[in-house]
């Protein structure tokens, strides 16, 4: 999934600070992209200490837990009142929750 | 260069939906067709505060599905898919991604070439939207409404490799993946349910190369048909594209079924970046020996070994072409066991083939459901001619619908079969009334059997044996 | 007064569980007001469930362990019907379906919840400054923070206006403000306190845990809400450690060490009060000696990739759609970036748009992958230390509580904060603080104990014998003024 082997030694720019916005659904003011981006890029030099730590041949850790196989029977079990979760959606019509229309196509 | 130059080269994603009784994560039921965003909870609505916890039952179906395709069964994690979109609760979908739990199996068609499995996954399915107003087109939509019923289903992902030739081929690898999904119980086979969802990739190269050409990933393939006729146009489009020396670009098209041509989606702001990382509310998934070898042992036999069965059944001299068809239709349906029960009670095989295959495959869920001995009983009145075939058609719609005895269900709708003599008397009097006919039919006129035949029926109010009355003819004939 | 003896008093029915409720309601009521430590009060809700105790005990039942005991609950753990902000406008109005799993014990354990306590937006901060809804202020001296992300549980239960609180810690959440207050906190060992119902920061790291001004009280709490919780994966299916019972057992031959690591850069107040606290526990009979885990210092870098990056995932939830804040906009899209644009502050956008850089295509491998590789050896470097110690002993933060307004516009500073609680996050492991004196400014000073995972009977052990062997700690300058603050050991001269 990566082409760079490892941390980029140029800053993160303000078009990266654009780019995660706009990947994370956040919209940014042009102020807010040049705050964030400098400090974005304080912190990740900071976590740059830890690509210089030598870890070949370590395996990652995902999980503390020695834990696997961790299932639930296949029973059903009530589900929740459809009015007390609409009741909740900023807006509902007909049963179901109501979006404003949708621009991209689900992948 | 001519079309016949270019191979299509096709592999294959089958989304399966798992025949559980809850969905992957939560104990909402998993039902199709339920009243909207009446099977939701904390979890599969991805409220604050919840956790997925794994349904034992789609993992042993993905471990079933895994060893019917022959697959290497290993430990396996998920993980994230993040991208936004207002059908998934949580924004991002739970799926194996790097570490699937079934790799490098094969499947193999009826014809005997195989084709071979990448990986089979276990994911969460998403919600449905409807895209409102604008003719439900989402590029015209008004609004859209969202219904979490399907949110969190259980799914299976079936990746074939590009080892598929022709869209024909593609129609008979999904069908006969079907009939494994559904001999192993592992889905329902309701492709218009969406209980199968078939993306193709499709690339084409000239001739004989074994360089793959850029390919294009097909979506909304909601049927065997229009599999194959998206195949055939992408196909065609490509090649068309690739003679007038024009690149084929790397794009998701999607099957428009009213236009019948495949059209690419709206380019995308940027290409997607899904973020995988591993589920950290979620551990290892590693089914142990004991376990893999407990399924191992359940597996009910695979299409192609029930299919030999059949034919086997038939004997001596091999099938005809329409019996290669029956007996591939009531494999595909699970239907054979009643072929395979009549026989052993002593029914003719083409005839519990023939009646499997037409009536019973018509009504395959009832006929799935149907009394085994009360089957046996039809087939065995209209084999010994107490009822005539179309009486026997008859009798079988009534039992699959409402159940009961053939011989009461007979006799309600007045089917008494006759006695032999009244056929004699009717055979007599009609051909005494048509002595030309007669004659022409002495003379080796044999077609004259169906003129003879019907005035019988009418003589009968339809209740002679067409296959007696024949055999009455010919014996007069001498 | 303290929970055990609250508890005790009412299963005697030497006083009624609507009477001890009262009075704290009455001390939250006069005291919250300057120190806002609450998001909601459940004056109502609270009655009844009060009310419901007194009549099991009338009906002679035992409620549990924490009869009539008020509790407050850090306001990211859902409670039915009740709002459950995480400090965030993007949650503003928002009724969850259901209870947390560490909700239902507490009231399984006779405890009455009383209100949903403030903290930094979906607990990311270590200061409460960062909540929608104000910042809290530290009991002992409201010009200054009392630390976070939990800072409303601990300033509420170093006020005194409940005896014990529920938080959450992520990275030192429930350690850093619990030292910064005065009171004991306790992050449990990874999968002993179910999370489900805890809404998510970071998944692989947060762990509920107990706020209260004595280790008794901090063990009943973990006894309570700790074991299996079926609805939680990374639950442990084992006997979860029980701490009160084996509460008085002593420290004699227990090996404790003092990890350098997590005295560098500490303050020299901070410093000298752990020694301190190394001298009590070799008083007590422990064999107490220096020892260095220098994988601690990578910690802090690998947590600012870890965190950030499974905080991206978990909030991508709120987007306008089922449940909160929407912003309303003419596509889905343009609702969603608007709706968190408005709905999430600063430092949730930071974190976000930081754990999105680094779980990026291109980026993965040399920031998340890499940091879990150094998971890994921090989790080795703890486990070589437990080879020669039972217990690790160490400061919980570099500084007492720091003015308000002196670190929030630099997050790396506000992060450093955290330079000593992360490691044992990131290792799943237990850790606890106990308050022990104070700093020149009589600011309250906590020491902090590690164990290995699952060491919390021995971990509370010690933390018995530094709490028995503390100084006099100070009276907050806010508090109840009929309750008193705390223990007799932490009254002190004002």
């Amino acid at each position: 999934m990566n082409e760079h082997g490892s941390a980029r030694s140029e800053r993160l720019t303000r078009e990266d600070a654009a780019y995660v916005a706009r990947l994370a659904r956040v919209d940014l003011t042009e102020d807010e992209l040049d705050l964030y981006a400098g400090q974005l890029a304080a912190v990740l030099d900071h976590a740059a200490q830890v690509a210089a730590i030598a870890t070949s041949g370590v395996e990652p850790t995902a999980h503390t837990l020695p834990l696997r196989n961790v299932l639930r029977d296949d029973v059903v079990r009530p589900s929740l009142e459809r009015e007390e979760v609409l009741a909740q959606a900023p807006r509902a019509e007909d049963g179901r929750f109501w979006v404003p229309r949708i621009l991209g196509e689900s992948p | 260069m001519s079309v016949e130059a270019w191979e299509p080269v096709v592999g294959l994603e089958v989304h399966c939906e798992l025949k559980t009784a809850t969905k992957l994560f939560c104990g909402c039921r998993n039902a199709f067709g339920d009243e909207p965003n009446t099977n939701i909870c904390p979890v599969c609505l991805g409220l604050p505060g919840s956790l997925p916890v794994l349904n034992v039952k789609a993992v042993e179906l993905a471990m079933f599905i895994g060893n019917a395709l022959h697959c290497e069964i290993r430990p396996s994690l998920f993980h994230r898919k993040n991208y936004f979109y207002p059908d998934m609760p949580k924004d991002y979908q739970i799926s194996q991604y790097d570490e699937p739990i079934n790799v490098n199996g094969w499947l193999e068609l009826p014809d005997g070439q195989r084709v071979g499995i990448v990986r089979a996954h276990m994911e969460e399915d998403t919600g449905k939207t409807s895209h409102m107003g604008g003719g439900g087109r989402i590029h015209d939509a008004d609004h859209a409404l969202v219904d979490y019923n399907r949110a969190g289903v259980p799914l299976v992902e079936i990746v074939s490799a590009p080892d598929i030739r022709s869209a024909a081929q593609a129609r008979r690898y999904v069908e006969e993946l079907r009939a494994i999904l559904m001999a192993i119980r592992a889905s329902d086979g309701r492709m218009e349910e969406g209980s199968l969802r078939v993306d193709a990739n499709v690339s084409v190269r000239a001739g004989r190369t074994d360089e793959l050409g850029t390919r294009c990933e097909v979506k909304n393939l909601n049927s065997l048909r229009s599999l194959a006729r998206a195949i055939e146009h992408e196909t065609e489009r490509q090649v068309s594209l690739l003679e007038a020396g024009e690149p084929v670009l790397q794009q998701t098209r999607h099957w428009d079924e009213q236009a019948q041509k495949t059209v690419a989606l709206r380019s995308k702001e940027e290409a997607f970046d899904y973020r995988y990382f591993p589920e950290p509310d979620l551990v290892l998934v590693a089914p142990g020996p004991d376990w893999q070898y407990q399924v191992a042992l359940c597996l009910p036999p695979m299409p192609a070994e029930r299919r030999a069965k059949l034919t086997e059944l038939l004997g001596a001299g091999g099938p005809t072409a329409a019996q290669v068809d029956q007996v591939a239709t009531v494999v595909a349906l699970g239907l054979d066991t009643l072929v395979v029960e009549a026989a052993s009670s002593g029914i003719e095989v083409p005839l519990a083939l023939a009646r499997t295959a037409n009536e019973a495959a018509a009504d395959a869920d009832r006929a799935r459901e149907v009394d085994r001995a009360a089957y046996g009983t039809l087939l065995r009145m209209e084999q010994e001619g107490m009822l005539t075939p179309t009486q026997a058609k008859a009798v079988l719609a009534d039992l699959f619908e409402n159940g009961g005895h053939p011989a009461d269900i007979a006799r309600r709708k007045g089917f008494e079969a006759l006695g032999a003599g009244t056929v004699v008397a009717a055979v007599a009097d009609v051909v005494s009334a048509h002595p030309e006919e007669w004659a022409r039919y002495c003379q080796g006129e044999d077609k004259l059997v169906g003129f003879f035949t019907g005035l019988v029926m009418q003589a009968t109010d339809k209740k002679a044996n067409g296959k007696e009355v024949a055999a009455e003819l010919r014996r007069l004939r001498g | 007064m303290n929970a055990s003896e609250l508890a005790g008093r009412v299963r005697t029915g030497e006083t009624r569980a609507v009477d001890v409720l009262e009075q704290h309601l009455r001390a939250i009521e006069e005291c919250d007001g300057e120190l806002h430590a609450f998001l909601t009060v459940l004056g109502d809700t609270a009655r009844s469930e009060a009310r419901e105790i007194d009549r099991r005990l009338g009906a002679g039942e035992d409620p549990g362990p924490l009869a009539g005991v008020p509790v407050a609950v850090k306001d990211n753990l859902c409670t039915r019907g009740v709002p459950t902000t995480c400090a965030s406008r993007i949650l503003e109005g928002w009724l969850p379906p259901y209870d947390a799993t560490v909700v239902k014990r507490l009231r399984g354990a006779g405890a009455v919840v009383v209100g949903k306590t403030n903290l930094d937006e979906f607990a990311m901060g270590s200061s409460t400054e960062n909540s929608a809804f104000g910042p809290t202020r530290n009991p002992h001296d409201p010009r200054r923070v009392p630390g976070g992300s939990s800072g409303g549980s601990a300033a509420a239960v170093a006020a005194g206006l409940v005896p014990i609180a529920l938080g959450s810690d992520t990275g030192g959440s429930i350690r850093q403000p619990a030292a910064l207050c005065g009171v004991v906190g306790l992050k449990p060992t990874y999968g002993t306190v179910s999370r489900y119902g805890l809404v998510a920061f970071a998944s692989s790291l947060d762990q509920v845990g107990p706020f209260a001004r004595t280790v008794a009280d901090a063990a009943t709490l973990f006894d309570v809400i700790s074991g299996h919780d079926p609805l939680d994966s990374t639950s442990l299916e084992r006997p979860n450690p029980l701490a009160l019972a084996r509460l008085e057992e002593g420290v004699d031959g227990m090996r404790v060490g003092v990890v350098v690591e997590l005295l560098d850069g500490a303050d020299a107040s901070v410093v000298k009060r752990v020694h301190e606290a190394a001298e009590a526990l070799a008083a007590a009979g422990a064999n107490v000696e220096e020892c260095s885990v220098p994988e601690v210092s990578y910690a802090l870098p690998a947590y600012y990739l870890l965190a950030p990056a499974e905080a991206s995932s978990n909030l991508a939830r709120y987007d306008g759609v089922r449940y909160g804040l929407r912003v309303d906009a003419s596509s889905a899209e343009a609702m969603n970036g608007a709706t968190r644009a408005v709905g999430f502050g600063p430092e949730v956008k930071r974190r976000i748009m930081l754990g999105t850089y680094v779980l990026s295509a291109g980026y993965y491998d040399a920031y998340y992958g890499q940091a879990q590789k150094v998971r890994t050896l921090i989790i080795r470097a703890f486990a070589r230390a437990y080879e020669q110690a039972d217990v690790l002993l160490g400061a919980t933060t570099p500084t007492t509580a720091f003015e308000l307004g002196s670190k929030v516009d630099d997050p790396l500073a506000m992060y450093l904060s955290d330079v000593c609680t992360v490691p044992t996050n990131l290792a799943g492991h237990p850790a606890i603080t106990v308050p022990f004196g104070v700093d020149d400014l009589a600011l309250p000073v906590g020491v902090q104990l590690l164990a290995p995972a699952l060491g919390e009977t021995s971990m509370f052990q010690a933390a018995a014998v530094i709490e028995g062997a503390a100084p006099a700690g100070a009276l907050p300058q806010i508090c109840a003024p009929t309750i008193g603050a705390g223990p007799t050991s932490t009254r002190g001269e004002r």
